[in-house]
């Protein structure tokens, strides 16, 4: 049986994107867009469970929203009506409203849909406003569904969109596609807005389960989006190949307890090869636009590395080293050295793994790692791998102290078993 | 969630070997697989030639019999597919009632397995069955 009520959610999860980017154009406006096109949504779910969905729902929805932005025109103007000049300059005005709209409504743009995102991801907002906000005018999701997704009441994501969008009103953040150098910085701040989405899903361990995979999903969807509307960006098609390569791993990431496996230990033939072989070919393209040096490009072909071993043994460690170089030069941070660290622990051996952990580790750095326990587990891992199963048992319960993850704890307790069973057999 | 929408035209079972979509036809077809793309919903598509070129391969008692094409007995032929990634299957439907198609022509909607969907021994019996393509491999 199909439900009406999910099909308007589906008329809207496809249709929304493009409405609110169209009345944005002539509201210039993405508040106010978005709450005519969501009036134009309530409209719908009072009309369509009797009248039955429309042919055209999506024009249907346009010219809804239309209506009442005339409306709205009208309301403002109603305590000055009386004067007949007025009147007739609202007339013309009215005329003028449905006309740009009827215009912007025929043909939505793809520069329409850019602007949205552009100003959805806008540096000025808090990074939550421009999560919350992104996916609810480019995602087309619920107030309550982004809730869930982020397991914080629904009341709160409500503020944030209103934050959000009262920002952007305030500020006057012209509804345009910036260029040059602010392109460069823009986009910037879109990928990094989709790639939070994606980890919240991919990584996050609160929140309801399907929800996170939606998010995943969704993700993906953006990143999709951004490949047509910039095509000649490198680092969007490269964002796209990480989020491929990264989610083609979902169905073998959970042992058959719900407990968490890593990489190593992963079966292979779980991974998603469709989806590993879309994540290469956003990877090469990425690469052919010459943007393989640059951040998200770098991780994806890190990731590519893994994705091609065949086992975990056939491992370009030696690689995936000079690609961790590379991304030190490009974007140094201590997690990045740490993940340099593992590598170069599994291509030349636990000892120059433990150096290159230490090296991190100078007083000057610590601060930015110290509490942080991947520090510890793995130079407790590589300390194990030395025999020196004292010291590495002490650095894997300091790790366990510092977090609080239970997938991680039951991660490190399984690790200290590993290191006392090594060393009672020593 | 991933949904195959297939597409089945009526007639197909019978036609030429050698039948091409008119170029009015693709362009419309074009624009559609444009706004699957511009959402960011499409992950492959691709067109059939007809079944005339095809072979059909049953199996009795353990027997294969190739059937060349056309199939004289068949009614529904599928002409090409497209997969697509939704929230739902109402999306899913709600993308195929936008597909330029013409009287007589019908498209199917299904979804597709995914491996978590099976059941743990189904998984097991799946684990090591290997896919790679070669341009994995060659990567």
């Amino acid at each position: 049986m199909r439900d009406v009520h999910k099909t308007i959610e589906a008329v809207w999860k496809i249709e929304s994107t493009r409405l609110i980017a169209a009345i944005a154009r002539v509201t210039r406006d993405i508040g106010v867009a978005e709450e005519l096109a969501q009036d134009a949504l309530i409209t719908a779910l009072e009309l369509w469970p009797e009248e039955g969905i429309p042919e055209n729902p999506g024009a249907w929805l346009m010219t809804a929203a239309k209506r009442r932005a005339i409306d709205s025109l009208r309301r403002s103007r109603v305590l000055v009506q009386k004067h007949e000049e007025i009147a007739r300059e609202l007339q013309v005005q009215q005329q003028r409203l449905g006309e740009a709209m009827d215009q912007a409504l025929n043909q939505v743009i793809d520069d329409d849909v850019l602007r949205l995102i552009f100003t959805a991801c806008h540096p000025i907002l808090a990074v939550e406003g421009r999560i919350a906000l992104t996916l609810r005018l480019i995602g087309g999701l619920t107030t309550a569904e982004i809730a869930r997704a982020f397991l914080v009441p629904e009341k709160t994501i409500g503020q944030r969109i209103f934050r959000a969008k009262k920002t952007i009103s305030e500020a006057h953040v012209p509804f345009e596609t910036p260029r040059g150098d602010e392109l460069r910085r823009r986009v910037k701040s879109v990928l990094s807005v989709v790639y939070l989405i994606f980890n919240e899903g991919h990584t996050a361990t609160s929140g309801e389960e399907w929800m996170r995979a939606a998010l995943c999903d969704e993700a993906l969807r953006l990143g999709r989006m951004l490949v047509q509307l910039l095509p000649g960006e490198s680092e969007v098609h490269a964002l796209l190949a990480l989020m491929e390569l990264n989610a083609s791993r979902t169905a073998a990431r959970r042992g058959s307890n719900g407990e968490a496996v890593l990489l190593p230990d992963q079966d292979r033939s779980l991974w998603n090869h469709a989806q590993i072989q879309r994540g290469m070919t956003s990877l090469e393209h990425a690469q052919r636009l010459g943007g393989e040096v640059k951040y998200y490009a770098l991780q994806a072909a890190i990731a590519a590395c893994h994705m091609r071993a065949r086992t975990a043994e056939e491992t370009d460690w030696e690689r995936i080293v000079l690609l961790y170089d590379a991304l030190m030069q490009t974007a140094p941070s201590p997690i990045v050295a740490l993940n340099r660290a593992v590598a170069l622990g599994m291509a030349q051996g636990p000892a120059a793994g433990l150096d290159a952990v230490d090296a991190i580790a100078t007083p000057a750095a610590d601060s930015a790692l110290a509490g942080y326990h991947l520090l510890h587990g793995v130079r407790g891992d590589l300390l194990m791998k030395l025999g020196r199963f004292t010291e590495a048992s002490e650095e894997i319960q300091r790790a366990t102290k510092m977090t609080k993850n239970l997938r991680e704890q039951q991660l490190l307790t399984e690790k200290l078993k590993q290191i006392e069973k090594a060393a009672s057999s020593a | 969630m991933r949904f195959m929408m297939m597409v089945i035209p009526k007639g197909y079972e019978s036609t030429a070997p050698d039948t091409v979509p008119g170029a009015e036809a693709a362009a419309k077809m074009m624009q559609y697989n444009k706004a699957l793309q511009k959402a960011g919903v499409l992950l492959a598509l691709d067109g059939l030639f007809p079944p005339s070129r095809g072979a059909r391969i049953s199996y009795t008692d353990g027997k294969a019999t190739v059937t060349d094409g056309p199939f004289a007995e068949a009614k529904e032929v599928i002409g090409g597919y497209w997969i697509i990634q939704v929230h739902s299957r109402e999306e899913a439907i709600e993308w195929a009632k936008r597909a330029p198609m013409s009287d007589n022509e019908v498209i199917e909607v299904r979804q597709i397995h995914e491996m978590l969907d099976f059941p743990e021994d189904v998984q097991k019996v799946a684990e090591g069955f290997e896919h790679r393509n070669a341009a994995v491999k060659s990567a």
